[in-house]
């Protein structure tokens, strides 16, 4: 970590985060979903960026970034579409939204689409379990889909 | 002038997703341009239930309640009801049974049989304005134990009112408050169990995001019985409402003196952070949980010593789930015998589920303990709809089991359901009928178990794997009976080797269908039959020539080309090689000329096929 990098106004910012944290304790999840929320994903750098800042070994860092399922080190499309595979989706068919989903944009779960306007990831379970089956493009949840919405919902997102 | 009509909008998750929010918008320019601003407020309330019938709203104080409210309605409900007094009845809840406009909430089958205890103030109250929550005895009961309780009775209250863990196992919970309280440390904490992990479960969120008040003051007083001064709410980062209005809620609380320094003056302090956990399901178990707010990976650690000894930070801990929290301020309220005397004298109180999957009245309900499977299913949950028949009803998420038919007039408490191989679990409710195929439910589960394994231990890592590999067997065609014994024998093997409760449990969904659902198995493997026609191995489409009309229509939407026909002339063709059984022939015929077989006869057209 260096200047070089402070230079940069997004790792100004998680610094300045950071230092918010200084008398919690064990704040590394807090940080790196901070962390997130300004790279949009947690690459290599920004990971020993955290290290070196928190003085928590990158070993363990990278340990606790790839244990949990919010945590990315890839970079994601434009709009992030979780498609629900709780029980209550199950049930109501979950899986013909995932097919639908991967005929429409020709990408299946965890890819992104060649333009980065998508990416397809799922979900355990939106809590949205009376509306199913649900999917939620980025902070916007759909549910009752079938054949006909989910084509429509899309077109309004595809620019 | 005074206020004449309050209107309840929910602002629940699920309405807030079927738009709840532009309704608002338009009432709320209707109200000010005719005026009646004054005389008229909308509340944004917090879930009330009926998700399935969103955005829905209630108009006190005639009790209207109006559902699949659009923005476009705004002015005639205003210039009808709210101006003329005629509730506008195309809108309002139809009573399915009797055929009948129903407009007090309260004679709605939905909410006649429950019991509010939780949450009461769910669907209420403005869930980000403390003044509402203090106007409906919020704080009262906080006020009440830290100026008239000695620490030790209010552990007795609770004690004493037999609530026992709302998150699943049903541990008492006075026990566990006593644990703590006598526990030695130099800094004690509180946390409240926000993981709810259980695919198919929203009774944490809805009580979070509805009245996160009763989970502060839960907390607030257990703290001052055990001595604690911190406490953390751990919540799921897929709650981003929830978590925004734990925030207000906290930052108000403390405005007012009623959490951090000096609470009402009384000396005692203690004060609350909220957590984000990042998606691991194996975080709901407690001391994953507690790794997880120390900033570690969520893997579980020994017990004991128990979090009640050395848990947060090497520290005496008292986890209890979002529910339990919530039934606190009552009981320090209204004592331990008005608790007792609600639900079963072992499951004293009530309990919250989140009904959902093939039922009428899907959403979220609050039941006194005791009630049968078949009254939540059948009067509250309505039924299952498109006249379909009933088949099981799964509790208690991964860690739960399949419920069936003959079993439906069994009472909803803990022994009860553990008996039949079941668990009460957090409250996750769904419920199946005959398109359901039990196989592939276990595999479903199975395949989440297997994923969320946070690899400590070989039996819940290697063992839940090995047992979805034998269900995907057994679900494409290739199991043998041999196969079934196998599932039982590793099933429990893994629930006694398991390190940690998701491996002890997991098992429990497989051990559960096989035991009421064999023949399901059965047909599976000796007659490549899957009844329900879900496991796309064992099914294949057919188009009916008679009924056949060549429109051509499936041919067009067939992501694969596999059918082929001349327009005019019956029937089209289905290539059984080609396709891949997503269903969609089925979904676009106009004539219903689409069938799916499984068993005998397809497996006999398939033979003749390949000749």
């Amino acid at each position: 970590m260096n200047d070089v990098q402070l230079k940069n106004p997004m790792y100004a910012e998680l610094d300045r985060v950071i230092d918010s944290y200084r008398d919690a304790k064990g704040p590394l999840i807090q940080v790196l979903h901070r962390a997130q929320e300004i790279f949009g994903y947690l690459p290599p750098e920004v990971q020993q960026f955290v290290s070196q800042r928190m003085g928590i070994p990158p070993s363990k860092v990278y340990g606790v970034v790839t244990f949990y399922n919010f945590f990315r080190t890839v970079p994601q499309g434009k709009h992030v579409i979780n498609v629900c595979l709780g029980t209550a989706c199950h049930v109501k068919g979950a899986d013909r939204v995932v097919e639908i989903l991967r005929e429409e944009l020709g990408i299946g779960i965890g890819q992104t689409t060649e333009d980065r306007q998508f990416t397809l990831s799922a979900v355990r379970c939106l809590g949205a379990c009376g509306l199913a089956p649900v999917m939620m493009i980025d902070e916007e949840v759909y549910g009752k889909l079938d054949r006909a919405k989910i084509k429509h919902v899309l077109q309004q997102y595809a620019s | 002038m005074t206020r004449r009509l309050d209107v309840l909008v929910c602002s629940g998750a699920a309405c807030v997703s079927s738009h709840s929010a532009a309704v608002r918008d338009a009432l709320s320019r209707e109200i000010d341009e005719n005026g009646l601003s004054n005389e008229i407020r909308i509340v944004e309330t917090g879930c009330m239930g009926p998700c399935e019938l969103g955005p829905v709203m209630l108009v006190y104080p005639d009790g209207a309640f109006y559902i699949h409210v659009k923005p476009e309605d705004a002015a005639e409900i205003v210039q009808e009801h709210f101006l003329k007094g005629r509730p506008v009845k195309r809108l309002l809840w139809e009573d399915p049974e009797a055929r009948r406009i129903v407009e007090g909430k309260k004679q709605i089958p939905f909410f006649a049989k429950q019991v509010k205890v939780v949450l009461r103030n769910c669907g209420r109250i403005d869930p980000e304005n403390i003044e509402e929550y203090i106007a409906a005895d919020g704080y009262e009961a906080l006020g009440k134990a830290l100026t008239q309780m000695a620490r030790n009775e209010v552990i007795q209250v609770i004690t004493d009112s037999g609530l026992r863990g709302r998150g699943g196992a049903g541990f008492p919970t006075g026990k566990k408050w006593q644990f703590v309280a006598s526990a030695t440390g130099e800094t004690k904490y509180v946390v409240c169990n926000g993981d709810e992990g259980d695919p198919g479960a929203f009774m944490d969120r809805s009580l979070l995001e509805g009245d996160p008040h009763t989970v502060i003051e839960g907390m607030t007083i257990a703290a001052y019985a055990v001595g604690a001064s911190r406490g953390y709410i751990y919540i799921r980062a897929e709650y981003p409402l929830a978590i925004k209005r734990l925030q207000i809620a906290l930052g108000q609380a403390r405005k007012m003196g009623l959490l951090g320094e000096n609470i009402l003056e009384t000396g005692f302090s203690f004060d609350i952070e909220v957590r984000m956990g990042a998606g691991a399901f194996v975080c709901g178990e407690e001391t994953a949980l507690i790794a997880s707010i120390e900033g570690e990976r969520g893997i579980a650690r020994v017990r004991p010593p128990y979090p009640a000894v050395r848990g947060l930070f090497g520290m005496p801990t008292l986890i209890n789930n979002v529910e339990t929290w919530g039934n606190i301020r009552h009981i320090v309220l209204n004592g331990a015998d008005w608790f007792r005397s609600i639900g079963t004298e072992r499951s004293p109180g009530t309990k919250v589920f989140a009904l959902s999957g093939k039922v009428k009245n899907t959403g979220l309900v609050e039941i006194p303990m005791g009630m049968t499977l078949r009254e939540l299913i059948f009067d509250i949950g309505g039924g299952i709809p498109n006249g379909k028949k009933f088949k099981a009803v799964q509790t208690g998420g991964p860690s739960g089991g399949c419920i069936p038919e003959k079993y439906l007039d069994t009472p909803i408490d803990y022994e009860s359901l553990k008996e039949l191989g079941a668990i009460m679990g957090s409250g996750g409710m769904i419920v199946m009928d005959e398109d359901n195929c039990m196989v592939n439910i276990a595999k479903f589960f199975l395949e989440f178990t297997s994923d969320e394994s946070c690899g400590q231990c070989v039996p819940c890592r290697t063992g839940l794997p090995r047992m979805l590999d034998i269900l995907k067997r057994i679900t494409s065609g290739n199991g043998t009976m041999d196969d079934l014994d196998l599932l039982q024998h590793l099933g429990e093997m893994i629930i006694e080797t398991s390190f940690c409760g998701l491996g002890k449990t997991a098992p429990n969904p497989v051990l559960s269908t096989l035991k009421y659902f064999e023949d399901e198995y059965r047909e599976h493997i000796e007659e490549k039959k899957c009844r329900a026609k879900v496991c796309t191995d064992l099914i294949a489409y057919r188009i009916d020539e008679d009924a056949c009309r060549a429109c051509g229509i499936c041919a067009v939407n067939c992501p694969v080309g596999a059918i082929t026909g001349e327009l005019g002339k019956p029937p089209y063709i289905i290539d059984e090689e080609a396709c891949i059984r997503c269903g969609t022939c089925l979904e676009v015929c106009p004539f219903g000329a689409v069938h799916v077989l499984s068993g005998e006869l397809c497996n006999q057209d398939k033979r003749e096929g390949s000749k």
